[in-house]
């Protein structure tokens, strides 16, 4: 049972505060006043590229892209 | 060179499935192995006749729209065949007399259950799944499918997946537990598929020209992962022979149980809700033409909803051997998942905000539209069964069927008509649907067949639930079991009409979709080059 009492009290102290701050992270991150400009960006993404992928130079390349050509 | 790798591979695989044939210690694992047999034999000769033949160049300034293409017929008809085959044991629970004695042991309800629930869950749900994903995909990251050939075979080892599965199911091969009924083997073919499925995804996001992920791929992604793991931990059984279906699971009694719910509640809050939410996010967008509602809603919906779903799954098992604070977390985060949920559907909805009056002119949003009411009234219904004395008067009976279908039929299948409406004349490139009012006439079937049902299963859910519960001046229970089974006659019929109206939509929908693709307009040359000429960002 000492699996069991370890992870059961892991999970309600260290663990949850774990999730608590991520989350709260991701929530706080969201709502920064700073984000808004990439966010009206990335909103409007499914207007951008119907018909064919974007820009032909390295359109093909495997590799991730540089994402800072905005 | 690669290719005469696959060629063994599958040689070897069709071998070994025919030695597994002969050896077969059940009917179910017989027919599969054949079923193997045959479909790598196929595979075989195909990757053959293409063997030392020049290599046609894979132009990539396309997006690959083929896989795509399958995915969509797939879909449309996995889904016929799902809702058929619901709509016929909805009819069998009403007149027992169609578990004809001829068919006994393979047509019964009983076989016939987990073949309806893996029909749509899996096989049109799963599809329309993988067909949007792929497609939104690339269109928001800007770049064709990483991998190739990979995506067809996510495609062909999934409906692989699918026949292998239900032929066992009508031949007895089950783990008996919900919507994980598939044996062991099976299991394995499918998280191989999954893998690919993994990779072909995100390696298209690794390769994404735009710098921000689209959250609708947040969604698809936080999906396909939680479905791998879900999928590998309640599936974790040793088989009892390497030539037959039957395993044995490795948790037991209530771990088994828990384990079995965190699987199934995630399989609705992962499968059903996320990777549908991922669709929600672009279709209704592009069917609008208008950008979401709130961006940072649906940032906060995203990770509210994964970080509080997973916990929901101790509330199917009230009142049972799982230790009460068990039960009562995942009765307290189903109830604050209400919030995420709705956050949700207010971001769906209010993206019409200033089109509204496309509800009178385009079936298709409309239907996208309600499918999001849909959601939101199944994630106020779900919540509020999860609470333990609600959930005592529900549990076990059909008001929990209800609420399924009210978030099935509603939800995940009006979004996924909706996608297919928007999808199909892109996909074949034509200017618009054939018919907006068979469009009209697929919505309405739809809809009032969900009220039907849904009605019926209220109706006689909590007329069950009472009359189990109804005690005697002296304490003795009134009714008998079978006296419910004879009370809910009338609603069993209703709820089998229902079904048949929301097939026979699905049939209109099926006609006008084939039809969009054969008959309809081709988008005229010009407009085409002038989406083609628009320059990145």
């Amino acid at each position: 049972m000492g699996t069991y009492d370890f992870l059961r009290h892991f999970a309600d102290s260290w663990g949850l505060l774990a999730m608590f701050v991520f989350f709260s992270a991701a929530v706080i991150w969201a709502l920064l006043p700073g984000s808004r400009t990439g966010q009206s960006d990335a909103a409007n993404i499914p207007f951008r590229h119907d018909d064919r992928p974007a820009a032909e130079d390295g359109a093909d390349r495997p590799a991730a892209a540089d994402p800072s050509d905005t | 060179m690669q290719n005469y790798l696959k060629l063994i591979v599958l040689g070897v695989i069709a071998i070994f499935a025919a030695v597994a044939a002969n050896f077969a210690q059940d009917v179910a694992y017989l027919v599969n192995a054949l079923t193997v047999m045959l479909a790598a034999a196929i595979a075989f000769v195909i990757i053959l006749r293409n063997t030392d033949e020049p290599v046609k160049p894979v132009d990539q300034t396309q997006y690959m729209d083929g896989v795509i293409r399958f995915g969509v017929v797939a879909t449309a008809l996995w889904g016929v065949v799902g809702f058929l085959a619901g709509t016929f044991i909805a009819t069998q629970l009403a007149f027992p007399v169609l578990n004809f004695d001829w068919a006994e042991g393979y047509m019964n309800f009983g076989r016939l259950r987990p073949l309806h629930t893996s029909a749509v869950i899996f096989a049109f749900g799963g599809n329309a799944l993988i067909a949007t994903s792929f497609y939104v995909v690339q269109r928001t990251s800007a770049a064709r499918l990483w991998g190739g050939n990979l995506a067809w075979f996510v495609f062909w080892g999934y409906q692989l997946v699918i026949v292998l599965a239900a032929t066992g199911y009508i031949l007895g091969a089950t783990h008996g537990k919900e919507y994980a009924e598939p044996e062991w083997y099976v299991d394995w073919l499918l998280t191989i598929v999954w893998v690919a499925y993994f990779l072909v995804f995100v390696g298209t996001i690794v390769k994404r020209k735009e710098p921000h992920i689209y959250v609708a791929n947040w969604f698809y992604l936080s999906f396909i992962i939680t479905v791998a793991m879900l999928h590998i931990f309640n599936n974790l059984a040793i088989p009892v022979s390497i030539w037959g279906s039957k395993s044995v699971q490795v948790f037991s009694g209530v771990q088994d149980a828990m384990v079995q719910w965190w699987y199934g509640h995630n399989a609705v809050g992962f499968f059903l809700t996320a990777g549908f939410l991922g669709m929600m996010y672009y279709f209704i967008p592009k069917q609008a033409e208008r950008p979401v509602f709130s961006y940072k809603l649906s940032i906060i919906h995203f990770w509210a909803l994964i970080f509080l779903y997973i916990w929901a799954g101790p509330h199917h098992l009230h009142y049972t051997a799982l230790p009460d604070w068990a039960a009562t977390l995942g009765m307290v985060f189903s109830i604050v998942l209400w919030m995420p949920s709705w956050g949700g559907m207010i971001n769906g909805l209010m993206t019409l905000s200033g089109a509204w009056d496309k509800l009178r002119t385009d079936p298709v949003i409309r239907m996208m539209v309600i499918s999001v009411g849909f959601y939101g009234m199944s994630t106020f219904e779900g919540p509020m069964m999860s609470i333990r004395a609600v959930n005592s008067l529900s549990h076990y009976t059909d008001w929990t069927i209800g609420h399924v279908h009210s978030g099935a039929l509603g939800w995940n299948g009006m979004i996924t008509f909706g996608a297919l409406y928007y999808l199909v004349p892109k996909l074949w490139n034509r200017e618009r649907l054939y018919s907006l009012s068979l469009v009209s006439w697929h919505f309405w079937l739809a809809t009032i067949g969900i009220v039907f049902y849904a009605a019926a299963m209220w109706v006689t859910g909590i007329m069950e639930g009472l009359m189990w519960r109804e005690v005697d001046a002296n304490g003795f229970l009134v009714n008998s079991f079978a006296d419910t089974v004879s009370a809910k006659l009338p609603m069993y019929i209703v709820r089998a009409v229902g079904g048949l109206l929301y097939v026979s939509g699905a049939l209109i929908m099926c006609y006008n979709l084939y039809m969009t693709a054969r008959r309809s307009p081709a988008v005229e040359a010009s407009t085409a080059a002038a989406h083609a000429a628009t320059p990145a960002e």
